[in-house]
């Protein structure tokens, strides 16, 4: 018992330093428009990440509703949502970041999920296993892959 | 490089006639209560690619009918502590042609909107002295597919009103929540998406007409509550259990949407 509440008190401290710049999914500040205009964690994206996150189901599985001619390799791109080829040249990061993060703050009542937000759900679940969501439910993406995914969509720059 | 898109598919014209007789009603002029969100209803079948819509088109072809079979010999079979099969009371399946039709509906002895699923059990622990069947397991679809079978081609038609009234208005309301960390409805992807891919997925109606569904993807007959559990599921929701309130009153709303299409179980889906 004794070992257990040590062990997790460790695991707090680490998990809390590796969060220091993180913004939690609830203090994230929206624009009237719903933009984000400050980086989540401070650390710059990696849009290759992006690119991987976008196409992996447990993740951002943002082809399942969006098309992305650069994200060709993966198949079976969806239709629910507007192709995002070109969406890096008309929209700004603080755009996509928010659109990321939450759309409905831009897109009222949008079909598209919040990507980072962890509280104000209707019988949340612990992923795709059906069961209730634990307390300290995660959100989908992570701070940082949620700039990633920023920075790649940053990339799309040719309709 | 192969297209990346393959072009919104609506429902396609394709016309269904089982075993070259039975006529399946599978676009039908939208109930009234929907006239705001559709003009038509569309059965699942409209859209499965051509080689699945055939498997539906001949009993032999529909894997199915293989549980169908299996219900026959579950009819005649006599269990319980009362000595009796679903024959000694019912005669043949077939003259429960009709049934499947009404269902969910009330039953006045209980004061309850009954599935087909509850009725079965009704007779099997209060006529027959026999176990209830476990909610959407095998020998409860089989029979559902059954009595569905008995029925195809005869119009969907569930009350909505009178004693069911507050039922449908609860099974509604879970219709149009948008539940789990994704924060989808039935609706978001039923209502507002039918026609589109979602993925590797042509998104239909969501209708129940077809049911119990002969799915390839798990080569076993599906009840209408495991579907919905798992299309609440994959909403990152916690899910409600096949045979709870909500998913008996959802069933209940989800069957009156598709009122004037043909009952088509079991069906063959992707
Ligand atoms: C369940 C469907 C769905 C998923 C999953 C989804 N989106 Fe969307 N997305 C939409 C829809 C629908 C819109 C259009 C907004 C509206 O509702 O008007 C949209 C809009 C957008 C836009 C704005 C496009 C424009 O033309 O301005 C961006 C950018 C975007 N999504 C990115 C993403 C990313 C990145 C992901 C994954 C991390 C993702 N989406 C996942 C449905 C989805
Ligand atoms: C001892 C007689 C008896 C047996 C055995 C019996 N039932 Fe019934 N069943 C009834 C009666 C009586 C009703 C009408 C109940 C009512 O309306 O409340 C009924 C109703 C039904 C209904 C609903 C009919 C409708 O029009 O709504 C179905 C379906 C049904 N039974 C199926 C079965 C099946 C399947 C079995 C065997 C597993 C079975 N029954 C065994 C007596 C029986
Ligand atoms: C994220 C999207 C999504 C949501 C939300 C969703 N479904 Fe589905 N559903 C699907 C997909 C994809 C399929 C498989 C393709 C098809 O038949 O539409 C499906 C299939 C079905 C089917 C089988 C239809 C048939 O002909 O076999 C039914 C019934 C159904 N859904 C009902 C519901 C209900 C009721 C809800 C709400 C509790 C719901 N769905 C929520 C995506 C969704």
């Amino acid at each position: 018992m004794k070992t257990t509440v040590a062990l997790a008190s460790v695991i707090g401290i680490v998990a809390s330093a590796v969060l220091a710049d993180t913004t939690a999914p609830d203090d994230v500040s929206f624009t009237e428009y719903g933009e984000v205009e400050a980086s989540l964690t401070g650390t710059a994206g990696d849009p290759a990440k992006g690119a991987e996150i976008m196409t992996t189901r447990s993740k951002g599985n943002c082809v399942a509703c969006h098309a992305v001619t650069a994200l060709a390799d993966a198949p079976f791109h969806g239709e629910v949502g507007p192709t995002l080829d070109g969406v890096g040249g008309y929209r700004s990061e603080a755009e996509l970041r928010g659109i990321v993060t939450n759309a409905k703050k831009m897109f009222d009542g949008t079909v598209m999920p919040a990507f980072y937000k962890t509280s104000g759900f209707i019988r949340p679940g612990d992923a795709y296993t059906g069961k209730a969501a634990p307390d300290d439910l995660p959100p989908i993406l992570s701070a940082q892959e949620v700039e990633d995914v920023v920075a790649f969509l940053m990339t799309l720059q040719d309709s | 490089a192969a297209p990346l898109v393959v072009q919104a598919g609506g429902p396609d014209d394709d016309e269904l006639v089982i075993n070259g007789e039975i006529e399946i009603t599978t676009k039908a002029p939208a109930p009234a209560f929907l006239s705001d969100v559709m003009d038509e209803v569309i059965s699942g079948w409209h859209f499965r690619s051509d080689e699945t819509q055939a498997l539906e088109a001949d009993d032999f072809d529909n894997p199915g009918m293989i549980f169908v079979d299996k219900a026959r010999e579950q009819w005649d079979t006599v269990e319980g502590t009362e000595g009796k099969s679903c024959a000694s009371c019912h005669g043949a399946p077939e003259d429960m042609a009709g049934v499947k039709a009404t269902y969910p509906k009330w039953n006045d002895d209980a004061e309850e909107v009954r599935t087909l699923q509850m009725q079965v059990n009704d007779c099997r622990t209060e006529r027959m002295g026999a176990e209830a069947w476990k909610y959407d397991g095998g020998d409860a679809i089989n029979m559902v597919a059954l009595l569905s079978a008995v029925s195809r081609g005869m119009p969907v038609n569930v009350a909505i009103d009178g004693p069911v009234q507050a039922t449908w208005e609860l099974g509604k309301e879970l219709y149009y929540t948008r539940t789990g960390q994704l924060e989808l409805s039935c609706a978001n992807c039923h209502e507002q998406n039918y026609g589109n891919y979602i993925r590797a997925d042509h998104l239909s109606q969501g209708q129940i007409n077809g049911f119990p569904t002969y799915r390839l993807n798990n080569a076993a007959l599906n009840g209408v509550h495991s579907r919905f559990k798992g299309c609440v599921r994959d909403t990152r929701a916690e899910t409600y259990a096949p045979g709870s309130p909500e998913f008996i009153a959802l069933e209940l709303y989800v069957a009156s949407r598709g009122n004037g299409l043909s009952v088509e179980g079991p069906s063959v889906r992707n």
